[in-house]
Formats: C-alpha cells, structure tokens, sequence
C-alpha cells in the first residue's frame, strides 16, 4: 500500500531527532553524508557524547575497589548504568547482566565456559544466517571438546525451516544459538518459537541480538532465552562494551571465562576461590566509560516512543526495497515475511564493490562484501551484496538520494 | 619510456578531473575497454582472495623484462589494475621491486590500496614486486 508508507513516513519528526545526533550533519567530498551503516555500528547522540566527556573529565576513577570518592562515583554510576540496562532488557536479576566486551567477546564467553560444562557427541544447533562471530565460537568449541555443529537450514527468503530446525532437535542438543534480526537479511527470527523447541529437548538457547536491541523491544522473561549477547556501540552506545545476560541459575553452573582482578574472591598460591554474579565474568579494569555511557545510551532510548520509532524504520526499509526495485537488474536479497531495517541487494552483472565505492563517491555510507556472513553470500551464489541499514534519524530523502546513487552508479557501471 | 614517466602521464591524465564521478568514470572506462588475463588462466594458483574483490595475477620474465596481467570480478578494481600494469609492464625486476608507486596516491586513489579496502589490491601490488625480487635474485 504504497501511500500509506509514504504518509507515515512524512508524519515521523525525524529531524528533531537528527540534531541530537552531531555526526550525521557533516559532509563528505563536499556532499551531505547520507550514513545508512546502522548495522555496523550507530551514531551517537549529544548526551552519550558528552557523558563519555563528563567521565573523563571529572569522575574517571577505577572501580569497585576503591576508597575514595571518585572511585565511589564510577562505582555508582557504572552499576546504575548495570540496572539500567538490566530495566531496560526485563531480566529478573541485576546480576544476570553482564558487561563484555561486545557480542562477540559475550559469545565467546558463553562458547568457552558453557562449554567447559559439554561433552564428546554434544550437539550444538545455530543457523545458516549467522554471524561469524556466531558461527566460529562454536566450531573451536566443537573442535575442542569433539561436539557436533548442526545448521537450521533456510529457504529462498532468508526464512529458517522450522520444520527441518525440529528435526535437528535431539536428546543430545546442549544448546541452540541463532541470532534475532539478520544483519544480511533483515529476517526477523521466531526466538520465542526457537526458545520453547530447544527446552522441550532441555536445550539452552544463546540469542544473538546484536541487530534487534535496538529495534524493538527484548524482554528476557517473555523471550525465556538463556543467554542474550548484544554490542554497545549498534544501540547508539560507545564502541568496546557490550552486554550477556544470562540467567542466574546457567551462569552459576558455568566456571569463570578470564581470570583476574575483580572475578575473585580469594587468591593463594595454592587455591584461588571465585567472586559471586557478576563479577566472576567481570576480570580485569572494564572499559568504565562504556558501560556508563551504554547506560546513558538506554536512558535515552527510554525517552522516546520506541514503538513509533520501530514502526518509522520499517516503513522506511519497506519505501526502500520499492523504490529500489524499479531499478532495472536490481535484486533483493533476503525478502522474509517478518523483516525489517536491513535492506542487501545485487544488481544483475554488476560486483557490489563498485557500486558501493561510487555510492561512497556521492556522499552515501552502505556496506558492501559479505558481511561476515559467508555462508549467506555461498547459499545465495554471490560475492557480497550491497547493504543499507537503517536507524529512526534517517529520513525519506535519504532514501531517495541512495535510489538515485543506485541509479546512477549502475548507469555508469553498465 | 621509463617506469616514472608512465606513473607522470598518468597524473597527467587524471589531472584533468576534479569530480570524483568523473574519475571514477574514466577508470569504469579503463576497467571495461582494457583486455586482461584469459579466463583459462583463472586459476586458483593465480588467485588473489579479497573481502571485497577478487584478483587474478599472472606473472612471466620475457627478455629479461616482467610482464604482467590481470583481472578483477570488480570493473574499479579492474581500472585500477590497468593502470598498475600500464607502469609496470615491460619493466626490470629492478626497476618493479624498487619502484614507488606514488601516482595512485598522486590520482586521489590511495584508499584503493590501504589494507582495509581488501580489495586485493595491495596483495596484487606486493605479489608483483615479491615475482619481480625473484626474478632480480635469478
């Protein structure tokens, strides 16, 4: 219904919005920068901005283990910005909320500890979508313990086969990990469905969300998940700091990942025993400003209407993929029923390489190659596609103005 | 005319455009018109994976002199490539493995050559010299 696309799109007060953020208003070679990377990493608002200033110029102090005052200070606000969060997400216990290092530091964690607690012939069950950095994990995992990796299948749509997914499901399943949003596809994964299938058979299941945090709402409890990982800096946070949340009961039950400072309780030369959740996933000085301002980033999202803002980034994906259609050889890859954000597309003969590079040319910022997802490009027969991915502070003419890059490049390219 | 002359023609040449369209045209230009490695020469040994591209590299020593050829599934890629054959062909070992390759910079071009473009560029250009030191050693 293409009116009414268009109709919500222009009732939307996306330039409010976009003066928070500072860095969309720049130019490159001379043309206002159309930034359409959300998925590899988002830009941030003035208030996250200044708090990482504000850390640093009057509370930077390590934390945890001090006396003093500003130590008190970091201390504070790094776990208030932990029940932020938590808040935020809906899980149950403060503790349950750890700070990483990103998704792949949190997936990494998971692969080795709950993976200390797996045996030979175990099965690990993630899906042709994912990530790398939730595909590798687990084959070291596999490779070290001698557990088998199985992929949930996908069809032509980028749609798992939940059929063939059950079917994988056995006695011997110790864990189900697939990611929420695509970061290639846009494909919106049933999680919740996931979930109930891998506990009937007492699976846990690990949800990757680093592309779905920021554009709907996660609730630990409604998803029942076992483990969450996602990144600071794609929910509009600092770079370098991310979050797991794992249910109590599992994280108790899985050793320590890293040790050091921080995650003990007490150290001998004969003996070191380990500190409670969270910290005995927390070793060493974490990266203090991140997880402050990672809060800071939640904060700001709590102030605004999350739901007229997932609603707006759909439509504007939805305006995309139609305007882009009209382009002559031009090819979506990853039409799922239940999508969002995430716009890949090939144009028939063309290396997505060249259109990304006169794309850059023209001032607009998409993502080309593979995405860390090469099983995707191998299913789908190609090198890479061209990927725009979308957040609340882009706009219709921005979309345009990526349409008629698109345009011209394939002109120029033909 | 030597391997510096060609990389000054080349500037030269580039040197008319101050609009990056219009550079990247001509090299799209560059890319489609120039005749490159034979597609049964696509060999695996030959290849150079990219992230973003690929590039295929064939290497020989006629009369003392390199000669190279090239191609890329990415038409930049490619144009770029015509250019860097176009100052390295028929030149000395000596001559590629000391050579710099200062016009690509001098074009507006550097990034195509920066580790993280992995376009497969660089590999190419470091393979080139790697081919031509071995044959300066011979």
């Amino acid at each position: 219904m293409p009116a009414m696309t268009e109709e919500k799109i222009e009732k939307f007060d996306v330039e409010s919005i976009r003066k928070e953020f500072p860095a969309l208003s720049q130019q490159v070679y001379g043309k206002d920068l159309v930034y359409l990377d959300n998925g590899a990493t988002a830009q941030k608002p003035k208030v996250v901005i200044d708090a990482i200033e504000r850390y640093y110029s009057k509370e930077n102090s390590n934390i945890h283990r001090g006396v003093h005052y500003l130590s008190q200070k970091a201390t504070d606000s790094y776990e208030s910005a932990r029940k932020t969060i938590q808040q935020y997400i809906n899980a149950p216990l403060e503790e349950e909320v750890l700070f990483t290092s990103g998704t792949t530091g949190a997936i990494n964690l998971v692969a080795f500890s709950f993976g200390e607690l797996l045996k030979q012939d175990d099965e690990i069950i993630i899906s042709a979508m994912e990530h790398h950095s939730n595909i590798v994990p687990w084959q070291m995992l596999c490779e070290r313990k001698g557990c088998v990796l199985k992929v949930i299948p996908m069809n032509d749509c980028g749609e798992l086969k939940m059929d063939e997914y059950s079917l994988l499901l056995t006695e011997k399943t110790k864990l189900v990990a697939v990611t929420h949003i695509s970061n290639t596809l846009g494909t919106i994964n049933p999680v919740k469905k996931i979930t109930q299938m891998a506990h009937k058979v007492g699976a846990a299941v690990l949800i990757d969300g680093a592309q779905s945090i920021q554009h709907m709402p996660v609730d630990m409890q409604d998803l029942d998940c076992d483990f969450y990982a996602f990144s600071g800096h794609k929910v509009f946070g600092p770079t370098g700091v991310g979050i797991l949340y794992g249910k109590k009961e599992i994280l108790d039950r899985m050793p320590p990942y890293q040790g050091g400072g921080d995650m003990i309780e007490k150290v001998t030369f004969e003996k070191t025993t380990y500190n409670g959740l969270p910290h005995k996933f927390e070793a060493g000085t974490p990266h203090i400003a991140g997880g402050i301002c990672l809060g800071e980033a939640f904060r700001y999202l709590e102030g605004l209407d999350l739901v007229e803002l997932q609603s707006y980034e759909k439509e504007l994906a939805i305006y995309a993929e139609r305007e882009l259609l009209k382009i002559e050889g031009l090819r979506i890859i990853g039409t799922a029923e239940n999508k969002t954000s995430v716009v890949s597309f090939v144009v028939e003969g063309l290396h997505p390489f060249d259109i990304g590079t006169l794309l850059d040319k023209q001032g607009i910022a998409v993502r080309t190659g593979h995405h860390c997802t090469q099983p995707v490009m191998n299913y789908f027969g190609i090198p890479g596609t061209v990927r725009a991915s979308f957040a609340f502070y882009n706009t219709k003419k921005e979309v345009d103005l990526l349409v008629k890059g698109v345009e011209r490049s394939v002109n120029m390219l033909k | 005319m030597t391997l510096e002359e060609k990389q000054q023609d080349i500037i030269d040449e580039f040197a008319i455009y101050d609009d990056w369209m219009d550079k990247y045209e001509y090299i799209i230009e560059l890319g489609k018109d120039l005749p490159l490695i034979s597609e049964n020469n696509k060999t695996d040994d030959r290849l150079i994976e990219g992230c973003q591209s690929r590039v295929w590299l064939d290497t020989a020593v006629v009369d003392g002199k390199m000669q190279f050829s090239a191609d890329s599934d990415a038409i930049i890629t490619k144009g770029i490539i015509g250019l860097l054959i176009r100052v390295m062909n028929n030149e000395t070992p000596e001559d590629i493995a000391t050579a710099d390759l200062h016009f690509i910079g001098d074009i507006g071009l550097q990034e195509h050559l920066s580790p993280t473009r992995a376009n497969g560029l660089l590999s190419m250009v470091q393979k080139m010299k790697l081919s031509a030191l071995k044959a300066a050693a011979i």
